[in-house]
């Protein structure tokens, strides 16, 4: 493990509106490493995500990869950079407009490391790891069921090969067999590609498997940090309450009644 | 006192605003321009938008063209009559079709069709998080979704053109010659009489001006759509009448360029 962590965010703030949904997050991630991201619905997990991947413009603070603050690089290398990353959308984002197969060498065509004629089978590859058969590279996206349209985001996050990968709740609308298929999937992949994966989820036994770390969002920061095989007996009162899921503890949910 | 202050502040706000949305379209419509010149370049996106445009839209663009130089015919006819110039028809519907109702009808047409189509397919893509996942795969959503539509639809919208030039003739030549007692070849002869080539080329470039407009509004309000289905209706909406205004008002402009003075 290198000494300059792969992703560092300092002071990281967004606010929509009058809405402060990050305030000031810090949080490293070292190379080769798996990191969970926990936290309450609404707490800016997504929005976290998306400001490494350049998709929201954060209001304050820094975002560096490999050490180098990606807020402050030319645009082009910006494009670079996002070569080397991949991400699954909480809601899939496929491409309604093109087959399964091309969704999932989307990236590979854009890059030209692929043809036309190739991607058909290379998709078919792709599938089989997420376990779907290659006669679903030929439907469209919207012939799907959730957790098929899952299985596919996934395979095109991780096609073509990155070295981080953002999967924004990869496990959430699966049997909890196919559930555990995915975990397994991203720990595999993550260890074949060496990357770095940084994943949202909800759910306490996927975070366990495919963290090595675990991070808690609460109020636009990050309250907690450590090890995920803690998670549910960290000492953190607020982590152990997310993590058990009780209605007592610190965490408050806003509700009226 | 303050009531005409807060009146002002409106006005003032309601001008910023308008001001903001305007440079806003304008920088758009500059980059996605850009993105056509620069590879790389989708020639599958370009032709599958081009088929949409103009192959789709033909069987719409040529009924309106057929029944406007059909109605043209007939008023003219019952205008002119009155004094004795029903030789004047046949150049009445060429100049009307060619210099205005070609580009202006299609341009309406095509702005309900295609407008809300691609607002509404890119409106769509924003709200379920795909033109962001195009960036995270190594794509310029601009690039990818905006510039071939652009160019898709500068191109299609002078050939429908073309095509609503020759039908509206035709259906002048119909009442013409079916109803007002004209010989076809009289008809005919005094439709190419007086016909300018101008005429024709500036309702060309009529054309192209209102189908990079009529793309240019769908992709933009599209793009910058917000808030689920809601917000994509509302792009569509936007889309079709921002952009059926437009082309109304750089019709007077255009023609104020060619033929005024
Ligand atoms: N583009 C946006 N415009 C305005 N507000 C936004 C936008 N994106 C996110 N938000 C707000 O930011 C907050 C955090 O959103 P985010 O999607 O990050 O939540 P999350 O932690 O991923 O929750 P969940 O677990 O439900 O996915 C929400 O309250 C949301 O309303
Ligand atoms: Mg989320």
């Amino acid at each position: 493990m290198s000494s300059t962590p792969k992703i560092r965010l300092r002071g990281l703030s967004k606010r929509f509106g009058a809405k402060t949904v990050l305030d000031g997050v810090d949080l490293d991630v070292a190379a080769g490493h798996g990191l969970v991201i926990l936290g309450g619905s609404g707490s800016g997990k997504s929005v976290t995500i998306k400001c490494i991947l350049g998709l929201i413009q954060p209001d304050a603070g820094s975002i560096e990869i490999d050490g180098r603050d990606i807020l402050a690089m030319p645009r082009r290398e910006r494009e670079a950079l996002n070569d080397r990353i991949g991400m699954l959308f909480q809601n899939g984002a496929l491409f309604d407009s093109l087959p399964v197969w091309e969704n999932v060498c989307f990236k590979l065509l854009a890059q030209k490391r692929i043809t036309r004629a190739r991607a058909r089978d290379k998709a078919a590859e792709v599938l089989a790891q997420v376990g779907l058969a290659a006669s679903v590279g030929d439907l469209s996206p919207s012939e799907l069921s959730g957790g098929m349209q899952k299985r596919v985001g996934l395979a095109r996050a991780i096609a073509a090969e990155p070295e981080i990968i953002f999967f924004d709740e990869p496990t959430t609308g699966l049997d909890p067999i196919m559930g555990a298929v995915i975990d397994g999937l991203i720990v595999d992949c993550v260890k074949r590609l060496g990357a770095t994966a940084v994943s949202i989820t909800h759910d306490m036994a996927s975070a366990r498997r495919i963290g090595d770390s675990a991070a808690m969002i609460h109020k636009g920061r990050i309250v907690w940090t450590g090890p995920a095989s803690t998670l549910g007996h960290s000492g953190n009162a607020m982590v152990d309450q997310f993590a058990n899921g009780s209605r007592e503890g610190p965490i408050t949910m806003e509700l009226r009644r | 006192m303050n009531l005409i202050l807060n009146f002002l502040a409106t006005i003032g706000r309601g001008v910023l605003g308008a001001c903001r949305i305007i440079g806003a379209v304008v920088l758009f419509a500059l980059e996605g321009v850009s993105h056509i010149l620069r590879p790389p370049f989708y020639p599958r996106l370009v032709g599958r938008a081009f088929v949409e445009i103009a192959y789709f839209s033909l069987p719409v663009v040529a009924l309106t063209a057929v029944f406007t130089g059909m109605v043209l015919a007939l008023q003219s006819h019952s205008g002119f009559s009155r004094f004795g110039a029903e030789s004047a028809i046949a150049n009445v519907v060429v100049l009307s079709i060619t210099r205005e109702l070609g580009p202006v009808l299609a341009g309406l047409m095509v702005a309900g069709r295609i407008g809300a189509a691609f607002a509404a397919e890119i409106g769509t893509m924003r709200v379920t998080d795909q033109i962001d996942a195009l960036t995270t795969l190594s794509t310029n959503p601009m690039k990818y979704l905006v510039a071939p539509r652009l160019l898709a639809g500068t191109v299609a919208m002078p050939l429908l053109v073309v095509i609503a030039d020759i039908l509206g003739v035709m259906g002048g030549w119909l009442v013409g010659t079916a109803q007002l007692g004209f010989t076809s070849a009289s008809y005919l002869t005094s439709t190419l009489n007086f016909l300018q080539p101008m005429d024709v080329i500036s309702g060309l470039v009529k054309a192209a001006v209102f189908g990079f407009v009529i793309t240019l509004m769908g992709c933009y309000s599209g793009y910058t759509s917000r808030g689920g289905a809601q917000g994509v209706g509302a792009a569509t909406t936007t889309a079709v009448v921002s952009s059926s205004i437009l082309i109304l008002a750089l019709d007077y402009v255009l023609t104020a360029m060619f033929f005024g003075l």
